[in-house]
């Protein structure tokens, strides 16, 4: 399987073109992210096909990020679906990564995938797997259609099952900073659980700004099933209506928040 | 250049979550949780978020220490097992079984556990057995 991902990994290992390869492997029946370091142990790739196709995900980009860190100068290769390859362009955007490092290997999702993570852009620029597929992106209508002070209470309800585990930050790809306003004390209060409501959401909502490539592992990563992707999605959706810019589309457009523009119409 | 993933299972507690622990040259630098296990399906906790900074953290201790005139010093496996066991012995004789209690872990096995309460009970006489997280 893969053959084709294979051959090209296989020849980029072997000319020196990459120092590692970046993607998942599996091991004991579980999918587990992995840098393929020669071309020999290739033949134990996985693109993510756990229970269902593609249910492996792991945060690659944020995982290269570190690598290219660690080790100035080198070049390295990751499988990229769709969501990934928006994170590494947004990731350039934002400084965080020079993408001449980077040599993307790419896998278009299938319809069943694309459509569980609710998709518009289920392929990355050029793959080597898979077809291109279009599906539906349903938006969170059932948000939309209330009022104000009915959506603060459903709002409200979900992060009150927030159990501060960090993990909508830890897994995103696009948190990069070395100082997090989820853990000051000027924020967000010390030792208490539920965190501040709607405080803690709001704030990393808000500091999504620019930077949500909407690829929905926070929302995977939530053990309370905090419905994250709508309340980024809409900060999305805003961002691209004021100021048309969507993140992790032009890796050499800046986000708004890095431009003086002129302030959009008043909402 | 070396980078990994171990997968293993959260030592915080009895849940038994599936993580992957991030390796980067030799040095632990991360966890991530697995996506493919049953039980926790992709999801961790804040405990088993950043259960890999224990392990080479500088204050682990990684020798047994006996308290001598107020301070901590190091010693040997024997020496600090012979003194336990003569203190143990010591305050159940003074002061009775019953004022020794031990406290299990969910950082060990199923049979380490049970042989700590086998000898709590059958060696040391009591029934005061608990949990660490109770501590």
């Amino acid at each position: 399987m893969y053959d084709a991902i294979k051959d090209r990994v296989t020849e980029l290992l072997s000319t020196g073109e990459i120092k590692g390869f970046l993607a998942l492997k599996s091991e004991n029946g579980h999918i587990i992210p992995h840098l393929y370091v020669s071309p020999e142990e290739i033949d134990q790739l996985s693109i993510g096909d756990g229970g269902t196709e593609g249910d492996g995900r792991y945060p690659l980009a944020k995982i290269l990020t570190m690598l290219l860190k660690n080790h100035a100068g080198e070049r390295f290769g990751i499988l990229v679906r769709g969501c990934d390859q928006r994170a590494l362009k947004a990731l350039a955007a934002w400084n965080q990564i020079d993408l001449e490092r980077v040599v993307p290997i790419g896998v278009s999702c299938t319809e069943e995938r694309a459509t569980a993570c609710a998709c518009a852009l289920p392929y990355p620029d050029e793959w080597l797997e898979g077809e291109q597929v279009a599906p539906e992106d349903p938006r969170p209508v059932e948000w939309e259609e209330k009022g104000p002070p009915q959506r603060l209470e459903l709002w409200r309800a979900e992060f009150e099952k927030c159990i501060k585990c960090y993990g909508c930050r830890n897994i995103c790809p696009m948190c990069f900073c070395k100082e997090c306003s989820l853990e000051s004390a000027d924020v967000v209060t010390k030792g208490e659980i539920p965190p501040d409501l709607p405080m803690f959401h709001l704030v990393r909502a808000l500091h999504m700004i620019g930077r949500c490539v909407d690829c929905g592992l926070c929302e995977e990563a939530c053990p309370a099933n905090i419905p994250l992707r709508a309340l980024y999605k809409k900060v999305n959706d805003i961002v691209e209506t004021r100021f048309q810019f969507r993140s992790g589309i032009d890796q050499k457009e800046q986000s708004p928040l890095h431009k003086i523009v002129e302030p959009p119409a008043a909402i | 250049m070396d980078y990994k993933t171990v997968l293993t299972t959260c030592a915080y507690c009895g849940c038994g979550c599936g993580l992957c622990l991030e390796v980067l040259d030799g040095r632990l630098i991360g966890t991530l949780p697995s996506k493919t296990n049953p039980i926790n399906e992709g999801k961790l906790c804040v405990k088993g978020w950043n259960i890999h900074e224990f392990v080479q953290h500088p204050d682990r201790i990684t020798k047994p220490l006996i308290r001598k005139n107020g301070a901590l010093v190091e010693a040997s496996w024997d020496e600090a097992l012979d003194f336990t066991v003569s203190r143990l012995k010591e305050i159940k004789e003074d002061h009775g079984s019953d004022s020794i209690a031990f406290l299990a872990s969910a950082k060990v096995t199923n049979e380490e556990n049970y042989l700590i309460m086998k000898f709590a009970r059958a060696a040391v006489g009591t029934n005061n057995v608990d949990h660490c997280a109770r501590l």
